[in-house]
């Protein structure tokens, strides 16, 4: 059950093409359900059934979040995809646009068809120029083969797809704030409630999914909910990508169903190299917490487990850390990033990460003291829940969860004035 | 309506309100930064987290709904927690030098500071610091110590209409800022000072003058429009050092003009009148009052009543105006006016019994459409352009029949922009569309005054508001009798929003010579101003104005002046009265007189004087009592102001504002297309001597300055080079200005204000001119 949906098409010579995604049953769901005119709530049910997750970081129930958009309202209804893929550590969607990019047309074909939206719009992170290219591509060609556009096969239904390069802010992956930038405003998450099912793009009602998840969609429709479901685990339906990174052999994106051990995943990407130990495992993108590498071998890859243990599946990108690795100065890189990333509106958030980052460098540059530990500690404790975003959460998860695990490291950090690793 | 419990505390809310709301009307304090009543809601500074029952976090009050049963606590330990951990985090960055800061003292987040923070930091690092723009004269700014609350990026975009301030950057980079660098131009913008919570951002004209402590405050009325904003005067030591806005929700909610706001440096001007003046042997001399008093109640005796012509500004307090009118009046003379910017006075028998703005100010927000007449209502009268610009907000349309395309802050629906000529024909269009009397002017109505009717008509609630431009045009009164004609034929109202901030108590109290106190017809009635010009008096009584800047035909009013005796009242010596002015009678101004001041909606203000005149100024109600003892007239024993006021508005009783207007018999435009017309209206930092001589306004992009405004073809045609000079002669006058090229001008214009350096030797605000090449 390996590349079975997102990327079923990666098997074949030049995967992204209209005619290689159709020969691998590509546009049949779209199809069926204009040919048969099905229910909207019929495809949202399926799609709840299906259990599918939002594979952004969130794992929010899609079906749900489509349920939530009152389909009578007059109006404008939008669909908004989420392709800002900026969370280091992933790069899956990077590739859905690469190499499939129509089962995510499709995806968002389905999702407009079933909240009664019209207009969708694909925001892609800024530095991908080339998914960019060929998203675009992809795009042209389904509107030449008249599956999107007016009346799309002849079926009464009309839907348009735009698609938004960003300009290189990672906040702009957070819904809100990539609504914000999207209407040409700085990118800065709103404060909800209203939720974009409610006030969306231009304050109307829209769906804004994860690129991963609209190109799931499809599948479900065309092979059952049930076929979906049943390929994960309870509560964690369907395969899912995982960018596999750091000191493993083949980094890289594997589909593989929800639910497998980390070990086998591990194993799929060729192990540790040079035969290293596994010491650190983050195991849903940087902001999540970061796991030692004898908890993850335990481990299976869905939502539940890993929280079990302390940390999330997020999204799904797997930063595999051997022990030549330094906590100190990974954390401080993380911590950095966050600093930087901060969209600066919320006080904890803007002041917070400056603060954290420059006692994290301290420590790692040997003027640490003895209790700048405890101060990140609580720094980050302050920040945590405090902030209109998930952004503020992000930043302080990795710090409390590396001193948590490798207090020894900065310990030494702290008392020999140089690194242990 | 629901029941909370905040803090074991039972209080109702109405549904839908934010936890802040209840809590403010409840008077329980949750400290805030970036929550402002009249702003949205951004929820970005966290300082108001609180705890609600079941939420696992902390949520902050000012984005919380409120709901029937909920529990919330300010005070609990997670609260406190939240709110103390916010603090700490405000403070890293934000130096903490308060001794040396213009806000110490003051200071919202000195303030919370004292209840939430903690007096040793654990921030250890380098704190952050930001480079200062230099925005303009009015606000300083110290971006160091922003907290990035965004209360003045909110103030840009949804009150000031403007986006001037923003937030450029990302997290601790994150700066507040114009930009590009260019000041800040809003004729609102001195607000954001009060809403910024610490030092970023205070007033420059009134930086490190004093501690916020050793000022005292009291109440007062602006003077310098005719909405009369309620402000806070700030003293030290008998000297204004600032003025700040004085809540009141029904004129000017939480904001002031920056005329306003600056407006009271004009009182420290080198030029004020200090002493009694007489003029001996052909040169004005100090005297003392006694002399100077009865040299006047002397000339006014001496002089057949017939031959004065009393003149009052309808910026004057009503106490002023009234006794002015009671003197006069005494005297056996009808001849008073304050319509100082008016040029046409054929529509006198047609005056409505008391003129003003047909609606209340707060009702001009409800409007659906609005239809602006010869009005650049943004700079003429801020804050009702804002009531105007939340009626836009909220749907409603705004047109104009303007002689430029002033620049408004919301979109105009219909923008009519002709000669100051054509601008009766304009109206006369839209009369003709609405099937409304045209006066006997034909003209075929086009689209444009077709969309004009049709939103008028289609409007459950609007207005056609006369501004200064039509106040002052050769045609008032036919604009007039147009748009209380369209306004009838519409169902809207229709009011007229001159430039003075007591029009409204002058009509009251008698200050024109058809009317008495109380709105009654005087019989006889006596010379209006343009007549008292076109038959010259021989003594004038002027009060609270200046004769070359204050009136619409300068050339006229100084030629007829300045032959005649003169008697002035009034704060300020200019060179003009020093050559011809016979007697001069210091005055207090604003401030520095109790007073009244009716705005257009009717509503009389008090205030009481708080600095004491400079020199030997006096009160102008007790020089003009005083006046009236001399000359022997009844009814001249007030002992103070306030007995002033209760017998002017006793003899005004029964008098409501009502715009009911007459017939009136000539309907004959007197404007013709010439070859080059000028297009006056008054500057907003000229209408007054007071703002005139404010330092801060007059270095602002909006003062204007000896310049002269022609659109590109029409220099081209004259040959003029940008940025050369014209010369424009009107009458016998004639001056040199310098040339803006402004595309806003329509053709055959030139845009050439009244009040402004150098148009003291010109005509009327409107009429034929020629321009010539320098």
């Amino acid at each position: 059950m390996v590349n079975e949906v997102c990327f079923r098409t990666l098997h074949c010579d030049r995967p992204w093409r209209l005619e290689t995604y159709q020969s691998e049953g590509g546009y049949e769901a779209l199809k069926m359900i204009l040919a048969e005119k099905t229910p909207q709530e019929d495809i949202i049910e399926m799609v709840k059934q299906s259990g599918l997750r939002g594979r952004g970081g969130a794992g929010f129930p899609t079906g749900l979040k489509w349920g939530f958009i009152n389909r009578t309202a007059p109006g404008e209804k939008y669909v908004v995809v989420n392709s800002d893929e900026g969370e280091p550590g992933t790069f899956k969607d990077r590739d859905i646009l690469r190499y499939n990019p129509h089962a995510l047309i499709e995806g968002i074909l389905i999702c407009g068809y079933a909240i009664g939206a019209a207009t969708g719009y694909n925001y892609i992170r800024g530095e991908f120029w080339e998914p960019y290219e060929r998203f675009e591509e992809a795009v042209t060609e389904a509107r030449e083969a008249g599956l999107l556009g007016d009346n799309i096969l002849d079926s009464g239904f009309g839907f348009q797809i735009h698609t938004h390069l960003g300009s290189g802010a990672y906040i702009c992956g957070e819904e809100t704030a990539l609504l914000e930038s999207l209407e040409g405003k700085k990118g800065q998450p709103r404060f909800k409630p209203p939720f974009p099912a409610m006030f969306g793009l231009y304050g109307r009602p829209t769906v804004i999914n994860n690129t991963e998840t609209l190109a799931s969609v499809p599948d479900i429709v065309r092979r059952g909910a049930d076929w979906f479901r049943e390929i994960g685990v309870p509560n964690s339906g369907g395969p899912k990508l995982f960018s596999v990174s750091g000191n493993v052999v083949r980094p890289g994106n594997y589909e593989v169903p929800m639910g497998i051990p980390f070990a086998e995943l591990l194993e799929m990407a060729g192990g540790m190299r040079e035969g290293k130990r596994c010491k650190a495992v983050i195991p849903g993108g940087s902001s999540v917490p970061v796991l030692p590498g004898e908890i993850m071998m335990d481990v299976t890859m869905d939502y539940e487990s890993i929280e079990k243990v302390g940390s999330m599946l997020g999204s799904g990108a797997v930063i595999v850390m051997d022990d030549s690795n330094c906590m100190v100065k990974v954390l401080e890189r993380i911590a950095y990033f966050y600093y930087e990333e901060s969209c600066g509106q919320c006080t904890p958030c803007r002041e917070g990460t400056g603060w954290m980052y420059r006692v994290i460098h301290r420590i790692e540059n040997g003027t640490g003291r003895q209790e700048d530990l405890d101060l990140l500690d609580d720094v980050a404790k302050k920040i945590m829940g405090r902030t209109i975003c998930a952004l503020g959460d992000a930043a302080a998860m990795p710090v409390a969860s590396f001193i948590q695990h490798f207090r020894d490291e900065f310990q030494y950090h702290i008392d020999h004035k140089k690194c242990m690793v | 309506m629901v029941t909370i419990e905040v803090d074991g505390q039972e209080i109702t809310a109405v549904s839908g309100q934010m936890l802040i709301e209840a809590t403010d009307a409840a008077g329980i304090n949750v400290p805030r930064f970036c929550y402002h009543k009249h702003l949205t809601v951004v929820a970005n500074c966290r300082m108001c987290l609180v705890e609600v029952e079941k939420a696992p976090k902390p949520l902050p009050a000012c984005a919380t709904p409120v709901s029937e049963g909920m529990k919330v606590f300010t005070r609990s330990p997670m609260a406190r927690e939240a709110q103390k951990g916010t603090m700490e985090f405000l403070l890293i960055n934000h130096p903490l030098d308060c001794p040396i800061c213009d806000q110490g003292g003051e200071c919202e987040l000195q303030d919370v500071a004292m209840g939430y923070g903690s007096d040793v930091s654990r921030f250890s690092e380098r704190k952050r610091v930001v480079r200062d723009e230099d925005i303009g004269t009015l606000i300083a700014t110290d971006m160091t110590r922003c907290i990035h609350c965004t209360r003045c990026v909110r103030f840009g975009g949804e009150i000031a209409g403007l986006r001037e301030l923003g937030a450029t950057g990302r997290g601790e980079h994150m700066r507040i800022g114009v930009y590009i660098e260019n000041s800040v131009v809003s004729e609102l913008s001195g607000n954001v000072i009060d809403l910024c919570p610490v030092g970023a951002l205070t007033a420059k004209p009134s930086r490190y003058q004093a501690r916020a402590w050793e000022m005292a405050e009291y109440e007062g009325i602006a003077p310098h429009d005719g909405l009369g904003s309620n402000i806070h005067i700030h003293v030290r030591r008998n000297q204004i050092i600032r003025v700040v806005p004085r809540e009141n929700e029904a004129l000017n909610q939480t904001w002031i003009s920056d005329r306003d706001r600056f407006g009271y440096q004009g009182l420290y001007s080198e030029d004020r009148l200090q002493q009694p003046m007489l003029r001996e042997n052909g040169s004005l001399k100090v005297v003392d009052w006694q002399q100077a008093l009865q040299a006047t109640a002397r000339l006014l005796k001496e002089t057949l009543p017939q031959r004065i012509g009393a003149l009052v500004s309808p910026s004057a307090t009503l106490e002023e105006q009234f006794l002015t009118a009671q003197l006069i009046r005494g005297l056996g003379c009808q001849n008073i006016d304050h319509r100082l910017r008016q040029v046409d006075f054929r529509g006198d028998a047609a005056d409505p019994r008391l003129p003003w703005l047909g609606q209340g100010v707060t009702d001009l927000a409800g409007n659906r459409a609005t239809l602006l007449v010869g009005s650049w209502l943004r700079k003429d009268q801020p804050m009702l352009n804002h009531r105007v610009r939340q009626s836009v907000s909220e749907g409603g349309l705004v047109m104009a029949i303007n002689p430029v395309a002033y620049a408004f802050n919301y979109d105009l629906e219909v923008d009519v922009v002709c000669a100051p000529s054509s601008m009766i024909n304009e109206l006369a269009g839209v009369a003709a569309a609405l099937g409304a009397d045209t006066l006997g002017i034909t003209v075929v109505p086009d689209q444009a005054h077709q969309a004009i009717a049709d939103a008028l008509s289609a409007a459950t609630q609007g207005t056609v508001l006369l501004g200064t431009v039509a106040i002052m045009h050769p045609d008032f009164s036919i604009l007039r009798a147009l748009a209380a004609g369209i306004a009838a034929k519409a169902g809207v109202s229709w009011g007229v929003v001159g430039s003075g901030s007591n029009d409204t108590g002058a009509w009251m109290v008698g200050a024109v010579p058809h009317r008495i106190a109380g709105g009654g017809t005087a019989e006889p009635g006596g010379m209006h101003f343009g007549a008292m010009l076109a038959e010259p008096r021989d003594l004038y009584f002027t009060v609270g104005f200046d004769p070359e800047m204050d009136t619409a035909d300068p050339a006229a009013t100084t030629a007829a002046l300045g032959a005649a005796q003169l008697i002035g009242l009034g704060s300020y010596l200019t060179p003009w009265l020093e050559q011809h002015a016979d007697i001069l009678l210091p005055i207090g101004a604003f401030a520095e007189t109790a007073g009244t001041l009716v705005n257009l909606e009717g509503t009389a203000q008090v205030f009481q004087g708080v600095t004491a005149p400079p020199g030997e100024a006096r009160p102008g109600w007790k020089v003009l009592r005083v006046l009236g003892n001399l000359v022997d007239l009844p009814g001249f024993d007030q002992v103070d102001a306030a007995q002033v006021r209760d017998q002017a508005l006793a003899a005004c009783a029964g008098l409501a504002p009502d715009n009911t207007l007459g017939t009136s018999s000539d309907c004959a435009p007197l404007t013709a297309p010439g070859d080059w017309e000028r297009i006056g209206g008054v500057p907003m930092y000229a209408v007054d001597g007071q703002v005139r001589r404010a330092k801060a306004l007059q270095e602002t992009p909006d003062a204007w300055g000896a310049v002269a405004r022609l659109n590109t073809q029409a220099a081209a045609a004259l040959g003029l080079e940008p940025n050369s000079a014209v010369r424009v002669t009107q009458g016998t006058g004639s001056a040199e200005f310098a040339l803006r090229i402004d595309d806003r001008v329509p053709d055959g214009c030139v845009w050439l204000p009244i009040a402004v350096p150098g148009t003291q030797a010109l005509g009327p605000g409107f009429g034929p001119i020629t321009v010539n090449k320098v």
